[in-house]
């Protein structure tokens, strides 16, 4: 498949990869491109909407769903570097939009098209990373909203496997929370950092040199918790691991 | 001090209630212990269980087939209570089934009843209402008894006693059993409450059980349980009473199996509970034992307004726990924090129905919205959508604080015109990136939440889109 004649792809980057670590959003459109992808970055997207969809703010939210749906519904696929986002544009946005005659269809429309980037790479193009090293050790969390969402658990295992060098150390409790929750770790942080304390002990009871993950939200949380409790693990997301860019900085990490 | 009870249960707010429990060394110790086993158990249970998708997708049709022909199923389960023998109640709310239950007790002139564990006659208040009637109340519950020697209420609806290490259910039973166990082993102290409860079980006068299902074509009632107590709580008694949520209703006996098989292995990992009985009507000539009345007194409790609005789908749930053992938060607050009959997720759902929103509110936004706690529901409830929607309720009826309304409004307003977005967000970078050195800022104003437990990665300068268009792609 050559570039001009493969699937046109919008790229949803989300808010917190556009704000707090960019690097996703290059590693994102350097696989998607090797996979044979035509990459789109729509300008005129901000965020999904889920700050204000979890805290039940659904009138902004339905401004917002139909603000992403306008921007994206002319793309073959809408694939995003989180399982949470994308599952709010292929989940929450049916769901609040269910009653409505006009935008009901097109959110569902949209919804059938989104895809968390790890699963669109291995589900949709049958991507496999090629001639990519890392010499280390490395831990997976599954972030909640890809794992039970989006259907992202084997994908991201079966890409980083395709690592030269890089040795995957099971994580105890893998599929449980990290605590993080959006607005939840706000309004209640010694819920949260209860809990993000139990994962950073499962992560550094592995003995791996790197966490990897699906979603900036919760890397963020483990990390800063991992940063906080002195450990030396060093985070990235999934996508930058196979793109070949986990020879940058890590999460809190100066460039 | 090991036998007052649990301080967070008396706190006014969630908040304070849970920065209590998160405190408690001791509490985590107790709730790990119980769920980290409740967790495995259940997954070998449903290992062990190759149909256990299809007899979910059965137990959620059942549920709902009778929550959709709710009326029908009273009226039959009425009169077949009634044709074998036993008298339906009826009661709209929590006021009215403790007055009926209070009502029948004194026309019983008890002086003593037993209880068998029925978090519905938690719901009700029954407990503080027979102690109010001066009339003695005797758990029979194992765990129903540690928490009546600790004067609480239960922390679980499987595990009522969860929060009590076993180090302190002995510091209760030697200052409450008389003599005390002759040792703090479990075996002695088992021995030891069933030795005080055996007497209370012959003397009394009123057996008070819950129903795990009310079958509609027999008229019976059945209650499972693994100590057997049940049996001895509405057999020897002169009258048995019966409370019952109207959502415990199924078809027929074959029906209430087919939901046992979900119940026993979501609870507690088992296949089948250690004793399944059914009660249907009073003792009749020629049985060998039995009470002589038997009262059904069903509970409606804000349940029929459930019906009709978002929240209908949890009128499925079939009190197995699994939601709490399977709940990151639950395992860090254990149940008294709720505040509430019932903790947990289905819980967050249930307490606002009960105690009403604006007295609950906190609870629908204490959840991570990680699904878990749907992805083990036996009858598929969607929790975190019903959470959600009271999250949506509590925006709409101006419950949410001013202040998160404001700047979540703004936020929203700012995200819908790109452009602005762009430069705000740009500004926002730059400035949290002055806040901190190398890679991480160690406090952000108005983030302090985030901060006081862990530190924030510094944004690498410019955001992704600014990147973008200066052509670095």
């Amino acid at each position: 498949m050559t570039q001009a004649s493969g699937p046109r792809v919008a790229l949803f980057v989300t808010c917190l990869v556009d704000a707090m670590r960019p690097r996703i959003g290059f590693a994102a459109i350097r696989v998607l491109e090797e996979a044979g992808c035509v990459v789109e970055v729509p300008e005129a997207q901000t965020c999904c909407g889920q700050p204000a969809f979890n805290s039940g703010d659904d009138a902004d939210t339905k401004a917002l769903a139909r603000q992403v749906i306008s921007v994206f519904d002319g793309y073959d696929h809408v694939v995003v570097p989180s399982g949470s986002c994308a599952g709010t544009i292929a989940h929450g946005y049916p769901e609040l939009l269910a009653d409505d005659p006009v935008w009901g269809p097109r959110a569902k429309a949209l919804a059938g098209k989104t895809r968390e980037i790890l699963s669109f790479l291995v589900d949709v193009m049958g991507y496999r990373p090629e001639g990519r090293s890392l010499p280390a050790s490395a831990t997976y969390h599954d972030s909640c909203s890809g794992l039970r969402e989006m259907g992202v658990k084997a994908q991201p295992r079966a890409l980083l496997a395709g690592i030269d060098g890089l040795e995957m150390r099971p994580l105890e409790g893998a599929e449980v929370c990290c605590g993080f929750g959006g607005t939840f770790c706000v309004k209640y942080p010694a819920i949260s950092n209860g809990i993000v304390g139990e994962k950073a002990a499962a992560i550094e009871a592995t003995g791996a040199d790197l966490l990897l993950a699906g979603d900036l939200g919760c890397l963020m949380n483990m990390a800063g918790k991992l940063h906080r409790e002195g450990s030396k693990v060093r985070c990235f997301h999934t996508v930058e691991v196979v793109a070949g860019m986990a020879d940058g900085p890590a999460i809190g990490e100066a460039e | 001090m090991s036998d007052a009870p649990h301080a967070e249960a008396e706190a006014p707010d969630f908040k304070t209630r849970a920065g209590i429990a998160l405190a408690d060394r001791t509490l985590k110790i107790a709730i790990d212990r119980t769920t980290n086993t409740a967790e495995t158990k259940r997954a070998a249970a449903v290992g062990a269980f190759p149909e256990f998708e299809a007899a979910r997708e059965r137990g959620r049709a059942i549920k709902d087939h009778v929550i959709a022909n709710l009326g029908h199923y009273l009226e039959t389960f009425e009169r077949n209570a009634t044709a074998s023998g036993a008298k339906v109640h009826w009661a709209a709310d929590d006021a009215e089934a403790r007055a009926i239950v209070v009502r029948l007790c004194r026309e019983a002139g008890a002086r003593s009843v037993t209880r068998s564990k029925s978090m519905l006659g938690e719901e009700i208040g029954l407990p503080d209402a027979l102690a109010e009637a001066g009339i003695e109340r005797v758990e029979t519950d194992l765990a129903e008894h540690i928490i009546q020697l600790a004067g609480e209420h239960p922390s679980h609806i499987i595990w009522p006693a969860m929060h009590r290490t076993r180090e302190q259910v002995a510091d209760l039973f030697r200052e409450g059993h008389v003599p005390p166990p002759s040792a703090e082993d479990p075996g002695s102290m088992v021995r030891s409450a069933r030795r005080v409860l055996r007497e209370k079980f012959l003397g009394a006068d009123v057996g008070i059980s819950g129903a795990n299902f009310l079958i509609a074509d027999t008229g019976a009632t059945c209650t499972v349980t693994n100590e057997g107590n049940a049996e001895l709580t509405t057999t020897p008694p002169r009258v048995h009473i019966v409370t019952a949520g109207i959502e415990k209703l199924v078809p027929s006996t074959a029906h209430a199996f087919a939901l046992l098989r979900l119940l026993v292995r979501s609870a507690t990992g088992g296949e089948m509970t250690q004793y399944t009985t059914f009660h249907r009507g009073p003792k009749r000539p020629g049985d060998a034992d039995g009470p002589e009345e038997m009262h059904i007194v069903l509970v409606d409790n804000g349940r029929s307004r459930m019906l009709g609005d978002e929240f209908r789908d949890m009128l499925r749930c079939i009190r197995c726990g699994a939601c709490m053992n399977h709940c990151v938060v639950y395992r860090q607050i254990g149940g008294h924090a709720y505040g509430g009959t019932y903790p947990g997720p289905m819980g967050a759902v249930l307490t606002p129905v009960l105690d009403g929103l604006a007295k609950s509110r906190d609870l629908p936004f204490a959840c991570t919205m990680n699904g878990r706690c749907a992805e083990v529901c036996p009858v598929r409830i969607p929790l975190p959508t019903l959470l959600r929607a009271w999250r949506g309720r509590s925006w709409r009826e101006n419950l949410e604080p001013r202040a998160m309304r404001a700047g979540l409004g703004l936020w929203a307003w700012v995200a819908r015109r790109p452009r602005l977005y762009r430069l705000a967000s740009g500004l926002g970078v730059r400035a949290l990136r002055l806040m901190g050195k190398g890679g991480w800022v160690g406090s952000v104003p108005l983030a302090g939440g985030w901060t006081a437990y862990r530190d924030l990665p510094r944004p690498s300068g410019k955001t992704f889109m600014e990147q973008y268009r200066g052509g670095r792609k």
